[in-house]
C-alpha cells in the first residue's frame, strides 16, 4: 500500500514536472527587425538552449499553428507550406524535408516553445520573403532590410586614440563632428552592431543604438579636433577616427574650427600615424584549404565519370587564389596535385602550419541519384571527445617559456584536438550554411553534425563541405562549369569573411 | 484409466507448457530491445522449419535521404552474439522494395563479438571499405545502419566497434571515424509506415 501510494506521488510529480519546461530569461532580448521599424522579441533559455513562442512566432509572421496532441506534435502553416515539428525529436519536416534542430520543441504551461534555430531552419524555407537570424547580434531580420555588420574597435588608446568602424558589405557613410562627438550615419535600416567598446584614451564613449544607424563617439575634453576618414573597398567600408591631443602647447595655434574635414585628412608631415594595418588585431592569418580525397582514393565517381578528387582539387586551388588576394590571408593546402595524403596527414600540415581555420572539401554521394544539393558538416563528439573537451581546463598546465614568463599549456589527446573547437566551428559552419544556400541548392540535411574523421584532429576551427551530390548526372555537369564552381567559392569565401570578423570581434563581456 | 497413467498424462502436459513458456521468454528477449513500432510486427512465418525472430533492419528510405527501420523476419540464434550474427547477416542482404541497400555488394561478416562491457564488434570484409560508392551521407547512412541494426535488436550492446579486415580502421570510405565506438543514434532514422 505504501509503495503504490509512493509510486502515485511520482507519477504526479513526473506529470506536473516533466514535460514543462522552466526558463530564465536570456541576458539581452532578441530584436525584430522589418521594414517598419525594430522591436523586442522575448525569448527564453531552458537547459542552455533558447526558444521562442511559438504564439509570439505566429503573430509576428503570420503563420497558422495547429497542435496534434495525439501524435505530440505540432504542425505550423504558412500559404499551404507546412512545418511538421516533432516533441521528442529534435528535427522538424519542412514541405517534406527534414531539417535538424538543436532541441525538440518544448511546452512551457500552455504554450509551445520552439528552439531559435526553428527559424531559420523551418520558418524561412517556406516563407516569402527574407528571414535572417544573427546570433550574435541577437537580431531577427524579416524581409528585405539592409543592416550591415559594423564592428567598431579602439585600435590604439594613443594618443592620438585611433578607432575604426568596419561596415560590411560597404555602404555609404556620412560623418560629422559636432559638440565634441563624432557622428558616423550608415545609410541603412539598421545596424547589426555585436558588441560596442568602451571609451579608451581620448574617447570617453561610444554610443550606438539611440537612432538605429548612428554611431556617437563622445570625445574627451582634451582632444583636439579629430581626423575621419572614410575608405570603400569591394568587402567593406571603413571609417577611421583618429583624436589628437589638443594643441594647446602650441598656444599660438588657432582655435580648432568646428567642423571636421568630411573626406579624407592629408597625412600632417610632421607625424604621421603608424600604416593602419599594423594596428590591426587580425587573427585569422592562415587558413588551410584540404581538398578531399586524392592519389588512389578518387572519392566518389560520378555518372558521367566525373572524379571527386579532381573537383576539390579544382575548387580548392580557386578558394586559395580569392582569400589570399582579397583577404591577404595565408593560405596552405593540404595537397596541391593529384596524390595520396592521410587525414592524419591533412591534421598535421594544419596544426603544424598554426592556422586559424580549416576547410575540408568535398563532394557527396547518394545511393539513389535524384538527391542534390550542398551539405555543411562539423564534429560531433562521442562520449570520449565530450570529456576531452571537459577536461580541457581541468588539465591545464602552466609551463615556463622563454623570456621568464609562463604560459598555460591545454592537455588533450592529439586526435581529440577539434574538441576544444567545436564552438566556433559550428559558427563557420553555420555561416558556410547561410552563405551556400544563398547561391546553391541546399541539400536534405543543410547542416549536420557527424563524427568526421579529418575534422577531429584539427587544433582550430573547422568545418567539412560537400559542395554538390556528384552522382547526380545534373549537379556534376553544373559543379564542372565556371559559373557555378565560382559561385561556390564566393559563398565559400563569404562565410570565411564573416567568420574573421566573429574572430577579430571583441569578446562579448 | 489407471491412477498412474493420468499422473502421466498430467506429467507431459506440464513439462509442454512450461516449455512453452520458456520459449515465448526468450523470444521476448530477443525482440524486446527494438524500437516502438510504427506498426505490428509481422507474425513469424509459421511454414518455415527454422524459428523466427522480428528484427528491426535499417536501409535507405526509397528517397535516398535517410535511414529506414523496418521490421523483417530473421532466423533465431541461440544468444545475443549467434543472434547478432544472424541480424547482420540479414542486414547486408538486398534491401527490400522500396527500400535501397547501403552495405556495399560483396561484404561479409568476417566475424561478430560482444564484451562483457556491452561493446560489440562487427568485423567486416575488405568490399566494406573498396567497395564503397563515398561521399559523407552514403557513408553516414552505411554505419548506422549497421551500428543501429546492431544496437535496437541486442539489449546487450551498448556500442559498435567496426572493424575491416579484422582491423581497427580510419574510415569506410574517407569520412566518417571508425576509430572509436559508436553509440545507437536515431537522427537519421525516418519512420516509415508497415513492414516486410
Amino acid at each position: 500500500m505504501r509503495t503504490a501510494a509512493l509510486s502515485l506521488i511520482a507519477v504526479v510529480l513526473v506529470l506536473v514536472c516533466g514535460p514543462h519546461a522552466q526558463g530564465t530569461a536570456p541576458a539581452s532580448p532578441l530584436t525584430l527587425i522589418t521594414r517598419e521599424g525594430r522591436r523586442p522579441v522575448a525569448s527564453t533559455v531552458v537547459n542552455g538552449q533558447e526558444f521562442i513562442g511559438l504564439d509570439d512566432l505566429a503573430a509576428l509572421l503570420m503563420l497558422a499553428v495547429r497542435e496534434d496532441a495525439l501524435a505530440g506534435g505540432v504542425t505550423v502553416t504558412y500559404k499551404g507550406r507546412t512545418v511538421v515539428a516533432s516533441a521528442d525529436q529534435a528535427m522538424a519536416s519542412v514541405n517534406g524535408r527534414v531539417v535538424t534542430l538543436p532541441a525538440p520543441i518544448a511546452r512551457a504551461g500552455r504554450r509551445l516553445l520552439v528552439p531559435l534555430d526553428f527559424i531559420p531552419r523551418a520558418i524561412a524555407p517556406i516563407y516569402d520573403s527574407p528571414i535572417e537570424l544573427r546570433r550574435a547580434s541577437r537580431l531577427l531580420m524579416v524581409g528585405n532590410v539592409r543592416v550591415p555588420r559594423a564592428a567598431i574597435r579602439v585600435e590604439a588608446a594613443g594618443p592620438p586614440t585611433r578607432l575604426t568602424v568596419d561596415i560590411v558589405p560597404p555602404f555609404a557613410v556620412s560623418t560629422a563632428f559636432d559638440a565634441g562627438r563624432v557622428l558616423v550615419r550608415v545609410d541603412a535600416d539598421a545596424l547589426d552592431i555585436a558588441t560596442t567598446p568602451t571609451g579608451a584614451g581620448l574617447i570617453d564613449q561610444i554610443r550606438t543604438g539611440e537612432q538605429t544607424t548612428t554611431i556617437a563617439i563622445a570625445l574627451n575634453t582634451r582632444a583636439g579636433t579629430p581626423r575621419i576618414s572614410t575608405t570603400t573597398t569591394n568587402e567593406s567600408t571603413r571609417v577611421l577616427v583618429e583624436v589628437p591631443v589638443a594643441a594647446q602647447q602650441e598656444t599660438a595655434a588657432p582655435p580648432a574650427p568646428p567642423p571636421a574635414p568630411p573626406a579624407a585628412a592629408p597625412s600632417t608631415p610632421a607625424e604621421a600615424p603608424p600604416p593602419l594595418l599594423a594596428a590591426r588585431t587580425a587573427r585569422l592569418q592562415t587558413m588551410v584549404v584540404d581538398a578531399g580525397h586524392g592519389g588512389e582514393d578518387n572519392g566518389v565517381r560520378g555518372p558521367k565519370g566525373t572524379l571527386e578528387k579532381q573537383i576539390t582539387l579544382d575548387a580548392a586551388r580557386r578558394l586559395k587564389r580569392l582569400v589570399e588576394s582579397r583577404l591577404g590571408v595565408r593560405v596552405v593546402m593540404t595537397r596541391d596535385d593529384d596524390r595520396a595524403v592521410s587525414l592524419d596527414e591533412r591534421n598535421a600540415i594544419a596544426n603544424n602550419s598554426k592556422a586559424d581555420l580549416f576547410l575540408s572539401l568535398h563532394t557527396n554521394g547518394s545511393p539513389l541519384a535524384s538527391v542534390k544539393g550542398t551539405e555543411v558538416y562539423y564534429l560531433r563528439l562521442d562520449r570520449a571527445g565530450e570529456e576531452a573537451r571537459r577536461n580541457v581546463a581541468a588539465t591545464e598546465l602552466i609551463l615556463p617559456v622563454v623570456g621568464g614568463i609562463t604560459r598555460p599549456i591545454d592537455i588533450i589527446p592529439w586526435d581529440l584536438a577539434q574538441a576544444s573547437h567545436v564552438d566556433a566551428s559550428s559558427r563557420f559552419a553555420s555561416m558556410l550554411e547561410e552563405e551556400l544556400e544563398k547561391r546553391a541548392p541546399a541539400g536534405p540535411r543543410p547542416l549536420q553534425q557527424a563524427p568526421m574523421r579529418v575534422l577531429s584532429g584539427a587544433n582550430m576551427p573547422a568545418a567539412l563541405v560537400e559542395m554538390v551530390y556528384l552522382t547526380n548526372g545534373e549537379q556534376e555537369q553544373r559543379v564542372k562549369s565556371d559559373d557555378f564552381q565560382g559561385a561556390l567559392i564566393e559563398a565559400i569565401y563569404g562565410a570565411v569573411v564573416r567568420f574573421r570578423a566573429y574572430l577579430e570581434a571583441p569578446p562579448t563581456p | 484409466m489407471s491412477r498412474t497413467r493420468w499422473l502421466q498424462v498430467g506429467g507431459i502436459v506440464l513439462v509442454f507448457v512450461a516449455a512453452a513458456w520458456i520459449a515465448s521468454r526468450v523470444l521476448e528477449r530477443v525482440v524486446a530491445p527494438a524500437p516502438a513500432p510504427s506498426a505490428a510486427p509481422t507474425p513469424a512465418v509459421p511454414a518455415a522449419s527454422v524459428p523466427h525472430i522480428i528484427a528491426t533492419l535499417y536501409y535507405g528510405t526509397p528517397d535516398g535521404q535517410a535511414l529506414a527501420a523496418v521490421k523483417r523476419e530473421v532466423p533465431l540464434g541461440e544468444g545475443p552474439r549467434e543472434q547478432g550474427r544472424q541480424i547482420l547477416q540479414s542486414e547486408f542482404e538486398e534491401a527490400p522494395a522500396p527500400y535501397l541497400s547501403l552495405i556495399p555488394r560483396g561484404t561479409t561478416l568476417r566475424a561478430f563479438y560482444i564484451t562483457d562491457r556491452g561493446d560489440a564488434f562487427v568485423d567486416l570484409s575488405a568490399e566494406a571499405s573498396t567497395m564503397h560508392p563515398g561521399g559523407s551521407t552514403h557513408e553516414l547512412l552505411t554505419v548506422y545502419a549497421i551500428v543501429n541494426a546492431v544496437t535496437a535488436n541486442l539489449a546487450s550492446v551498448e556500442r559498435v566497434q567496426i572493424l575491416i579486415d579484422g582491423k581497427q580502421a580510419d574510415t569506410l570510405a574517407g569520412h566518417v571515424d571508425l576509430r572509436r565506438p559508436f553509440e545507437r543514434d536515431t537522427v537519421l532514422v525516418r519512420e516509415t509506415k508497415g513492414t516486410q
